[in-house]
C-alpha cells in the first residue's frame, strides 16, 4: 500500500453502473416529459427542459464530487454539517426568499436554491453518525430514540415553517426507517405506532386550514372541483385519459393546454401517464423499482453499520419520493409538494438527489475495502 | 477485526428488517401499479370523455332567420346586429373597479352581476349582463376595453321590423321557447333560452324562417381561451318569404286608421290576394324582439281594446246593411223579386204586432233593387228576406263566403256566424222566429262576420263569382333566390248566383258611391269608378239613444261603422272592407277611408304599370333604332 491511487481497482470494479444508468435514463425521460410540457398551449416556448439539463449536469458533478469523498470522512464531520444546515435554514427563515408564499429559497447571485433539500442528505448522514456512535447492543428503546428524534425534529421544525410540509414529512419518514433498520425493540414499536395514531387528532389541530383541506379534498375532490379539488381531479383525468397506450409525446391534451396544474413540477408523473399510457408509466416505475432494489443491496451489503445506515435513509427517502408523488397524482394521497426522483423540474431537488444517488455509488464502491 | 466482525453481523442483524423494509415498499409500488391500472384501464372511458369535455367547447352559431318581404321584394323584416354586454367571470379581477367604470355609461344592475359572478356555474363561459346595448354604450365598451378585462361584446342578429307597428297582426313576433313548447317538440334543435314565432306569420312559418343553428367546436385551454376551430358548422339561413302585402299599401291604411279601432282587409279580386290587413289597436313587434319587458306584456294584455287581437280575423261584427249584397242576390236567384219590381217603404215593416223600422224615418217612397241597394232602404231588404226565409237567405249567404273561415294562412281566424232554424234549435234549443229573419235580412240579429269575409265577398263579387282562399303567402326562397314554395291561388268556391244577378247588384253597388242619394258618396274617388256598400252595425239596440247623435252615445254603444268596395268597377284591382268599431255610420266613417286607400293604391299601381309599360317601349325602341 505504497502508492495510493485515489481509487483502488476493486473501488472502481465495485461502481453500480446499474444505479448509475437508471439515474441518467430517468433523468432523460424526465427532460423530455419537461420538454413535453412546455411545447404546447400556444404561449411563449418554454425553454425550462434546458434549465433542467443543466441541472442535472450540475447534479453529476456533485455526485462524482461525492465519490470521491469515502463516507466515513462525511460521518466524520456529520454534526459540522448537521450545524450548517441548522444555520443555513434559520437564515432562510430568517431573510429567505419569498416564492409564492413559502419561504423557502436562499439565493446567491444568481442562484436559488432550497437547504431543506439538502437538509435531508445531512440528517441521514447525522444520524447514521449517532446510531452508529451508540452502538446499543439488541433493541433501542423509546428513551434511546429521544436523541436522534431531537436530532430530526429541529430541522424538521424550521422546515415546516417555510411552510415545506412536503420535506418536513420525508424527513420524519427517513427517521422512521433508519430508526426501523438499527432495531428498535418490539414494545417500543406498538408504542410508537400507537402514539402516532393518537397523536393525530393533535397534528390535526395544528395543521393549518389549507393542509386539513388539501385531506379532506382526498377523500372527496368532487366537494370542490374548481378550487381545492382542482389539482387532483385534473390529475386523474390526464392520467386516466392516457389509457393503455398513451396520447403520445406532446399530445396530452390535459398537459398541454394547461388543464394540469404544476404539471412540469410535482404532476410530472401525470404528463408522463398521459402522454405514454399505462405502458409508459408502468416501465418508468419498473425503472424506479429495478432503482430501488439496487438501493436495498447497497444497504444489505455495505461493508459497515454507517454505510448500511446512510443507504437506508437513502433509500427510503427515494422510495418516499416515489411512491408519495405517484400517490399524490394518482388520487390516493394528498396533495403535498414531494417531487418525483430525477423527473420533476426543480434545480434543489434534482441536484439532492444526484447526491444521495451518488452517496449510494460510493458506499456500494467501497463494500470490499480495507479500511485499515 | 473485531469491528469487521461486528460489522458483518449488521448485515446478518437487519436481514429481516430488510426484508420487512423492502416488503413494505412492495407492497407500496403495488398499490401504485393497481391505482395505475384502475385509472387507466378501467376507468379510462369515462376520464377520456372529462379530458374531452375539458378541452372541447361546442359554441353554437345563432341561425339568421329568414327575411319578410312584401309582393314589391321590399324589405318588411330584417335582422340587425344587437350587442350583448357579457362577462366571463373568472377573468374578471378587480370587480370594484370594473363595475362603476361600466355603471358611468351603461345602465346595468350591479347586484346581478355579483350575483352571477358568484353562481356561475360552467367556468369560463359567458353570461349576457345587459341585451342589445345602444350604439353610445357599445362605444364607451369598446373604448375602455383594456380597462375591462373580463368584459366583452358578443354579437346577435336580432330580429328588426322595419315598419314598426305597421302590419304586427299579420307579421306576429318572437318570444323566448317555453318550456311547454320545448316539450311538445320530439325531435328539434331548438333549446331554452331560443327564440320563436309567437304569433303571426312568425309563428305559423316558424319551421320556413328559422334556419339551422350551426355549431363550432372549439379547442380551449384552461383559461378558456379559443386555441383552435376542429370543426365549423355554419348556420344554414332561414328561407326568406314573400308575402302578397303591399306594405305601401299597409302603412297607407294604418295611416288613415289612426286614432280609430278596427280592421281593413284589401283583397285582390283576381286572385284571392291579400294586400293589406289591419287591425288597431297595435302593438310593436320590436319590443318584443329581445324578449318583451314586463311592463309592456302587461299593458298589453290589459288593455281594453285587446291589441292583440287581429280584429281582420278574429273580429266578428255584425254586417249590417253590407249583408244586404247577400239578401239581393237571394231574392233575384230565387225570383221572389225582379230587377224592375217595387216593394213601397213608408218607414217600417210590419210583422204580427212588431214594426220593423227603416232607418230612414219617413220612409224610401217605392223602391226598385237598384234604389233600395243605393240608398240602403231596410224595408225593401226586411220584405225579401221575409219572403226567402231564413234557411234560403243564409245558405245564400254561406255561398257569399259568411260564416265560415276564409282558410287564409293566419292562425286564430274566427267563424262567424249565419244563423239557421236548424242552429237556433240545435244550439239556442228555441224554434226560429220570423222576426229574426227580419232582422238577419238586413245583416242584424244573430249575423256576425269578420272583416276578412267581407272583403272576400266583395273580391269574389267583383271578379265575376270566383271566392278564392285570401292568400297572405306568396313564397318562399333561399337567401340566393332560389324558389322553395310558391303558393297557388286557391278557389273555395263560387258564388253560383247567375252573371245577370251579379251585374244588376254590381251596377247597384256602382250606384251607392255615385247616385245623388247613394250612401256610400263619402268614398268616390275622381278618376276612379268605385263601387261598394256601407253597413252600420247596431251593437245595441236602446230606444233611447235612437235620436242621438254619434257623439253624445257612450264608446261602447255606438254602431260600428262598414264599409265593403272595390275598384275599378270594369276591371277590378282592389276589394276592401272597412270596419270602424263604434265609429258610427258606415257612409260617413268608414266610406271615405276606403275611398283613399282605393285611390292611393290604384293610382300607385296605374303609375308603376305605366313606367313598366315605358320602359318596354324604350327596350323596344333600343333594340328597333
Amino acid at each position: 500500500m505504497n502508492n495510493k491511487p485515489i481509487f483502488k481497482y476493486q473501488i472502481i470494479s465495485n461502481f453500480d453502473w446499474v444505479i448509475f444508468g437508471l439515474t441518467i435514463i430517468i433523468s432523460i425521460v424526465g427532460i423530455f416529459t419537461i420538454y413535453s410540457t412546455g411545447g404546447g398551449s400556444g404561449g411563449e416556448p418554454s425553454r425550462i427542459y434546458i434549465k433542467q439539463i443543466y441541472w442535472i449536469l450540475y447534479g453529476l458533478m456533485a455526485m462524482l464530487l461525492i465519490l470521491f469523498i469515502d463516507y466515513h470522512s462525511l460521518e466524520k464531520l456529520a454534526y459540522i454539517l448537521y450545524f450548517m444546515i441548522i444555520v443555513v435554514l434559520i437564515m432562510v427563515a430568517v431573510s429567505g426568499k419569498t416564492v409564492s408564499g413559502a419561504r423557502r429559497w436562499l439565493s446567491f447571485a444568481q442562484f436559488a436554491f432550497q437547504p431543506s433539500e439538502l437538509a435531508k442528505i445531512v440528517i441521514i448522514i447525522t444520524l447514521a453518525r449517532y446510531f452508529d456512535d451508540k452502538k446499543i447492543r439488541g433493541f433501542y428503546k423509546i428513551r434511546d430514540l429521544i436523541t436522534p428524534a431531537i436530532i430530526v425534529l429541529i430541522p424538521a421544525v424550521l422546515i415546516a415553517k417555510q411552510p415545506d410540509l412536503g420535506t418536513a414529512m420525508v424527513i420524519f419518514f427517513i427517521f422512521i426507517s433508519m430508526s426501523f433498520l438499527i432495531g428498535i425493540n418490539s414494545r417500543s414499536l406498538f408504542i410508537l405506532a400507537g402514539s402516532a395514531i393518537v397523536s393525530l387528532p393533535f397534528l390535526w389541530h395544528f395543521m393549518k386550514d389549507y393542509q386539513k383541506d388539501r385531506i379532506l379534498t382526498l377523500i372527496n375532490p368532487q366537494a370542490d372541483p374548481l378550487g381545492r379539488g382542482y389539482h387532483i381531479i385534473q390529475s386523474k383525468i390526464a392520467i386516466g385519459s392516457g389509457g393503455y397506450m398513451g396520447k403520445g409525446f406532446m399530445s396530452g391534451t390535459q398537459s398541454q393546454l394547461n388543464f394540469l396544474p404544476e404539471k412540469h413540477t410535482d404532476f410530472i408523473f401525470s404528463v408522463f401517464a398521459e402522454e405514454m399510457g399505462f405502458i409508459g408509466a408502468l416501465l418508468l416505475i419498473m425503472l424506479y423499482i429495478i432503482l430501488i432494489i439496487r438501493g436495498i443491496d447497497v444497504v444489505y451489503h455495505a461493508r459497515d453499520r454507517s454505510g448500511s445506515l446512510m443507504a437506508g435513509g437513502v433509500v427510503s427517502m427515494l422510495a418516499f419520493h416515489m411512491i408519495f408523488n405517484i400517490g399524490m397524482t394518482t388520487g390516493m394521497f394528498p396533495v403535498v409538494g414531494i417531487p418525483l426522483p430525477l423527473m420533476s423540474y426543480g434545480g434543489s431537488y434534482l441536484v439532492t438527489t444526484f447526491i444521495s444517488i451518488g452517496l449510494l455509488l460510493n458506499i456500494k464502491m467501497r463494500r470490499f475495502v480495507d479500511m485499515g | 477485526m473485531k469491528i469487521g466482525g461486528l460489522e458483518r453481523n449488521f448485515s446478518e442483524e437487519i436481514k429481516v428488517r430488510m426484508l420487512v423494509f423492502t416488503l413494505f415498499i412492495a407492497v407500496s409500488f403495488s398499490f401504485l401499479i393497481l391505482r395505475l391500472w384502475y385509472l387507466q384501464v378501467i376507468k379510462s372511458d369515462e376520464l377520456k370523455l372529462q379530458a374531452e369535455n375539458n378541452r372541447m367547447r361546442i359554441v353554437p352559431l345563432k341561425a339568421y332567420r329568414g327575411k319578410i318581404f312584401d309582393r314589391n321584394g321590399r324589405e318588411i323584416i330584417s335582422n340587425r346586429p344587437s350587442f350583448n354586454l357579457s362577462i366571463i367571470p373568472e377573468y374578471i379581477k378587480d370587480l370594484d373597479k370594473i363595475l362603476p367604470l361600466i355603471a358611468s355609461s351603461v345602465k346595468v344592475d350591479a347586484e346581478k352581476i355579483k350575483r352571477y359572478i358568484k353562481n356561475s356555474s360552467a367556468p369560463f363561459q359567458s353570461v349576457v349582463i345587459k341585451k342589445d346595448i345602444s350604439w353610445d354604450e357599445v362605444a364607451f365598451i369598446e373604448e375602455h376595453n383594456l380597462d375591462l378585462a373580463g368584459v366583452f361584446l358578443e354579437i346577435e342578429p336580432m330580429r328588426n321590423y322595419l315598419y314598426g307597428e305597421t302590419g304586427s297582426h299579420i307579421f306576429g313576433y318572437l318570444g323566448e321557447i317555453t318550456k311547454t313548447q320545448l316539450e311538445g317538440l320530439k325531435v328539434s334543435d331548438y333549446r331554452l333560452g331560443d327564440f320563436v314565432g309567437q304569433y303571426g306569420i312568425e309563428k305559423k312559418y316558424e319551421s320556413i324562417l328559422k334556419g339551422k343553428r350551426g355549431s363550432k367546436y372549439i379547442e380551449v385551454d384552461v383559461a378558456g381561451r379559443e386555441l383552435k376551430v376542429f370543426k365549423q358548422v355554419d348556420p344554414d339561413f332561414g328561407y326568406n318569404l314573400y308575402l302578397t302585402i303591399d306594405i305601401e299599401l299597409q302603412k297607407e291604411a294604418e295611416r288613415l286608421f289612426e286614432g280609430k279601432n278596427g280592421a281593413v282587409v284589401a283583397i285582390d279580386p283576381k286572385d284571392g290576394s291579400i294586400l293589406a290587413m289591419v287591425s288597431k289597436p297595435s302593438f310593436d313587434p320590436n319590443l318584443f324582439a329581445g324578449g318583451v319587458s314586463k311592463t309592456y306584456w302587461s299593458n298589453i294584455i290589459n288593455d281594453a281594446y285587446k291589441p292583440l287581437q287581429n280584429r281582420a280575423i278574429q273580429g266578428q261584427y255584425p254586417p249590417g246593411s253590407v249583408f244586404k249584397i247577400v239578401t239581393a242576390a237571394a231574392g233575384l236567384e230565387e225570383g221572389v223579386i225582379s230587377p224592375a219590381s217595387t216593394i213601397d217603404c213608408h218607414g217600417y215593416f210590419k210583422l204580427g204586432k212588431k214594426n220593423y223600422r227603416c232607418w230612414r224615418k219617413g220612409g224610401h217612397g217605392r223602391m226598385d233593387l237598384r234604389n233600395a241597394i243605393i240608398q240602403s232602404c231596410d224595408v225593401y231588404f226586411y220584405t225579401v228576406g221575409f219572403r226567402l226565409g231564413i234557411d234560403r237567405l243564409s245558405r245564400y249567404a254561406f255561398g257569399f263566403g259568411l260564416g265560415s273561415p276564409t282558410d287564409v294562412d293566419l292562425e286564430g281566424e274566427k267563424t262567424g256566424l249565419i244563423p239557421t232554424e236548424e242552429w237556433k234549435e240545435s244550439v239556442k234549443g228555441e224554434p226560429w222566429i220570423l222576426g229574426e229573419t227580419v232582422s238577419a235580412s238586413i245583416g242584424q240579429g244573430f249575423d256576425l262576420v269578420t272583416p276578412i269575409q267581407m272583403a272576400n265577398m266583395l273580391a269574389a263579387v267583383a271578379n265575376g263569382g270566383t271566392l278564392y282562399k285570401p292568400k297572405i303567402i306568396w313564397k318562399a326562397e333561399t337567401t340566393d333566390e332560389k324558389l322553395i314554395k310558391e303558393s297557388n291561388s286557391k278557389i273555395k268556391g263560387n258564388l253560383s248566383v247567375s252573371q245577370k244577378t251579379l251585374d244588376i247588384i254590381k251596377d247597384a253597388l256602382y250606384g251607392v258611391v255615385t247616385d245623388q242619394r247613394g250612401t256610400g258618396r263619402a268614398s268616390n274617388i275622381k278618376g276612379i269608378e268605385v263601387a261598394g256598400k256601407t253597413g252600420t252595425a247596431q251593437v245595441i239596440k236602446m230606444p233611447e239613444m235612437e235620436d242621438k247623435k254619434d257623439e253624445e252615445i257612450p264608446y261602447e254603444f255606438r254602431d260600428h261603422a262598414w264599409f265593403a268596395a272595390f275598384a275599378p268597377y270594369e276591371n277590378p284591382m282592389i276589394a276592401v272592407a272597412v270596419l270602424v268599431e263604434h265609429g258610427g255610420h258606415g257612409g260617413s266613417v268608414a266610406a271615405p277611408i276606403a275611398g283613399k286607400l282605393i285611390k292611393s293604391y290604384i293610382e300607385k299601381e296605374l303609375r308603376s304599370q305605366g313606367v313598366e309599360g315605358a320602359r318596354e317601349n324604350r327596350k323596344l325602341e333600343h333594340l328597333n333604332p
